[in-house]
């Protein structure tokens, strides 16, 4: 298949302004005679459904939570980064669309992450006006702090809940255009399959988590915004609901996948204390900004932290990257933590963490201004773990927190089905092989507030899609696909629970395609987890009906396509001979250990096509050119 | 440690239900609630029998999913903490332990511990947002806002409509919730042109929902794991009091339409 991009030609700077204005409109009255369906209630997801039904067009609007204000962007802590250049300090467009396209290691589409960079501006306006409460100085004006990888202060801050209060900006215009009728909410609801007529995305097949009625919505498009894949690991600081079967799905109906293996670990997480561990729970980066991360000198020191001299401490991010210190990205944070346990250093019960201390900083700025700084992540970090980080630092440790990779997408947003338009995290497009902080909520706002408003259009003029019904072979046919899905859960007369092959699942992806992978383990995980898959559908036990709230069998099914996905990242990491970003092949590293890229023959995009049940899937390329930001080996040094 | 659980088990919202009671022998105290009553699903499944049902999602304390009463506090009474947020080292060895869901008339149990507070969406709907369409907006800068009333706004903004609210308060009073969004918006200089037909529309939106009316006892204030204060119920008063009596109905309006 030939992946075109639409990039638009030309200057960068123009680029986008010259493509909306290419871009064909639908007058105001025609508007409301089209039916879009948004999957997701989150950044992107609620920005969208807002934004369109704002439009006019008809809407409906669906997730699985109970409401849309519980959609995952809520947990992000840290900020939102923008262009602003409030503080004086040398940020522009461009700077942000350069440290981007660098953080991502020279793998993502520099179209589009120059635009998201132009975006990032007018989404702080539009969030200011909604009433979200973002951080202010004493004049009134908006504050900002810094992230890892950027030398500039752009990040925009309500607090340690900035996730939160975007979300619930988004959420609230949302629910307006819920009371003006524009939008349909339906919560509690799974989408089970993709409905493609004539090669165009035309509905969705819907399972009431409620009492588990399967449910066809036709549309004239339809819009993934679910979120990202984190949970194929089990562990993850995801919540427990996230799920990839909404993309999976349109993946086996002819939705193409790139670049699976780019999965984010975020370097400052709480540490796993035990079996029964269900989920980790993040530490935002914006405590790097005033906290020093640092190790004993010594393997095996078992001294309690504040008896280590400072002689015998090691502030290894400092030492090895001094221009960036303690704010290096995630990738090199993580593995540098990685590395340093790995030797034996590492802290806590385990041996699986390092250091964050505040000592320094607290003695400088005071324990006021940090509590007013950082409060609730301390109060969150002493709930959960009952020490103290005001007296004693935190243990911290990597964690599956984001996955760059997803469905495949044009300029336009719009996916290999015509009609299908993907979202935020569930896209692949504009965070390369790794994303910075701050960069997420970012994307999910440009992507639903100011993108798919103008793009959809352009399609929906174009495409001009005719009427459908329910009773289409195809619809009837994709419920039948996802009713058989379920039945073959509920019938299975195994002894084993859904979590227990989870737990199983994303140890293995941890091992083999986590923080570190070589082809040996890939292959090994390659024999592993299909032979897992196999004793999941023979032993998995699911108990109840379909025809009620039964919480084992949505996970079941959500399970069952973590395994499916779980091959594909391990085949695309085992394709991709080459370190970027998030994805580290030991066996391609330089003399000090960091990523070795190889431009020459892995500067593409690798999107996968599904080919049947038990087929191997098919390699398409979308090749990489850098107009602007020219390839280097990146250096934070 | 061991516990003894009492747990509401109740199959749908037509079922009568009623406490059945649980031996759990393997609690950590390193483990959350959550994850220890994952442990006893675990343990049910293993036996053939069906696993608790419960609420939740991000499992930090921000989403506001989770949420049931324990020893008939809601999130368990502890402070500034949620369900999911609340660990085992906080019980000891013996312990017997109610559990039951949200009791309100506009909360009906769906199964078990799980009940629909889908009324609190319609309380937002139907005023509690700024009209601002994507594209509108001027410059983030354009209006400065004092730090104290930023301040203000985010302390109110930090609801997570988990309901715990309503669960505590002996009337089932939906004020804390409906004030904590007024209190937001109204502190902000962007809220205040809507800011009466707001105070109106929520709190008629409350009624209709059935939630009844408060009467200052302040559980609402003790049990919020945002440590919302009852502060925000006398402004959210403020707010609809001065609306009552200044804004008319859109009919009335001059020159409409």
């Amino acid at each position: 298949m030939e992946l075109i991009s639409h990039s638009p030609t030309g200057p960068i700077e123009n680029a986008w302004d010259k493509h909306k204005f290419e871009l064909k409109l639908i007058n105001p009255a025609n508007k409301r005679k089209y039916n879009l369906i948004v999957v997701g209630s989150g950044l992107a997801g609620g920005a969208a459904a807002a934004s369109l039904g704002e439009l006019g067009y008809n809407v409906k609007c669906f997730c699985y939570q109970d409401s849309p204000r519980r959609a995952h962007s809520i947990a992000a802590q840290g900020g939102i980064n923008a262009a602003k250049n409030y503080h004086n300090d040398g940020d522009s467009v461009y700077r942000l669309f350069y440290d981007t396209v660098k953080g991502g290691d020279f793998r993502a589409r520099e179209a589009n992450v120059y635009r998201l960079a132009q975006l990032s501006v007018n989404i702080i306006d539009q969030c200011v006006a909604q009433g979200v409460p973002f951080a202010r100085e004493y004049g009134g004006l908006l504050d900002n702090r810094s992230f890892g990888g950027a030398q500039v202060s752009r990040t925009f801050y309500a607090r340690g809940q900035t996730g939160q209060q975007l979300l619930l900006g988004a959420y609230q215009a949302l629910e307006r255009q819920v009371a003006a009728g524009s939008v349909t909410m339906y919560p509690r609801m799974d989408m089970l399959d993709l409905i493609v007529i004539n090669g165009q995305a035309r509905g969705i097949v819907t399972r009431s988590l409620y009492d588990g009625s399967m449910q066809v919505h036709m549309a004239d498009a339809v819009i993934l915004a679910t979120g990202g894949y984190g949970n194929v690991f089990y562990l993850s600081t995801n919540a427990k609901g996230c799920n990839a079967t909404a993309i999976w799905r349109a993946y086996k109906r002819g939705a193409l996948f790139a670049n699976p293996c780019y999965t984010q670990i975020h370097p400052t997480c709480i540490p796993v204390a035990g079996e029964y561990q269900s989920k980790l729970t993040l530490m935002s980066e914006s405590l790097r900004n005033d906290g020093r991360i640092w190790v004993p000198k010594q393997g095996g020191d078992k001294r309690s932290p504040n008896q280590i001299p400072e002689a015998e401490r090691d502030y290894y991010l400092e030492r090895r990257y001094p221009s960036f210190g303690n704010l290096v990205p995630r990738d090199i944070a993580s593995r540098a933590a990685k590395a340093e346990c790995d030797a034996g250093r590492g802290v806590g019960e385990t041996g699986l963490g390092v250091y964050l201390d505040f000592a320094d900083c607290i003695k400088r700025l005071g324990k006021q201004k940090i509590a007013e700084r950082y409060g609730n992540l301390f109060e969150m970090y002493e709930r959960i773990t009952g020490e103290d980080p005001y007296t004693v630092p935190m243990r911290i440790f990597p964690a599956t927190h984001y996955t760059m990779g997803g469905l495949w997408v044009d300029y336009n947003l719009m996916s290999t089905i015509p009609g299908l338009f993907v979202l935020g995290e569930a896209n692949f497009s504009d965070h390369g092989a790794n994303r910075l902080g701050a960069s997420a909520l970012m994307q999910g706002l440009a992507d639903g507030y100011f993108i798919i408003p103008y793009t959809i259009g352009d399609y929906l003029a174009n495409a001009k899609p005719g009427k459908v019904t329910a009773d289409a072979p195809e619809a009837k046919q994709a419920v039948a696909n996802a009713t058989a899905i379920t039945k073959k859960l509920l019938n299975g007369n195994g002894t084993r629970s859904v979590d227990s092959f989870h737990r199983e699942l994303g140890k293995m992806v941890w091992d083999y395609c986590g923080m570190g992978r070589n082809e040996a383990g890939l292959k090994k995980a390659l024999t592993l987890i299909p032979a897992l898959r196999e004793d999941f559908w023979k032993n998995v036990r699911v108990l109840g009906a379909n025809e009620e709230f039964n919480q084992s069998l949505e996970r079941a099914g959500r399970v069952a396509d973590f395994f499916e996905l779980a091959e594909l990242m391990c085949i695309d990491a085992l394709d991709r001979k080459e370190s970027c970003g998030g994805h580290f092949r030991e066996e391609f590293q330089t003399p000090e250990g960091e990523a070795l890229r190889d431009d020459d023959h892995y500067s593409y995009v690798a999107a996968w096509e599904y080919q049947g049940p038990n087929q191997s899937p098919l390699l398409n390329k979308e090749p990489l050119t850098f107009n602007y930001v020219h390839p280097s080996q990146r250096s934070y040094k | 440690m061991k516990l003894i659980l009492h747990v509401w088990r109740q199959k749908n919202s037509r079922d009568k239900g009623r406490m059945v009671r649980y031996e759990h022998p393997t609690v950590n105290e390193h483990m959350s609630f959550l994850e220890m009553l994952d442990v006893l699903n675990e343990a049910l499944i293993a036996k053939g029998e069906d696993p608790i049902a419960f609420d939740h999602d991000c499992r930090e304390g921000i989403c506001g999913m989770c949420g049931f009463m324990i020893n008939g506090k809601a999130h368990g009474g502890f402070k500034g903490t949620t369900v999911c947020q609340l660990h085992m080292r906080h019980f000891k060895d013996g312990d017997e332990i109610y559990l039951e869901p949200w009791r309100a008339k506009a909360f009906p149990v769906i199964k078990d511990l799980a009940v629909d507070r889908t009324a609190f969406d319609r309380i937002i709907a139907a005023g509690g947002y700024i009209s601002a369409p994507t594209g509108s907006a001027p410059d983030g800068n354009a209006i400065p806002v004092p730090k104290q009333d930023a301040d203000l706004a985010m302390d109110a903004a930090a609801c997570i409509g988990c309901g715990a609210c309503v669960a505590a308060c002996p009337n089932a009073a939906a004020a804390l919730f409906v004030s904590a969004k007024i209190s937001h918006l109204s502190h902000l200089p962007q809220g205040q042109v809507e800011r009466d037909r707001r105070a109106l529309a929520m709190v008629q939106q409350m009624n209709v929902e059935g939630f009844a009316n408060c009467t200052n006892i302040g559980e609402c204030e003790a049990v919020c794991p945002k440590q919302i204060k009852l502060e925000v119920i006398a402004r959210g008063n403020h707010d609809y009091i001065k609306a009552a009596f200044t804004e008319r109905p859109a009919g009335e309006v001059l020159g409409a339409g």
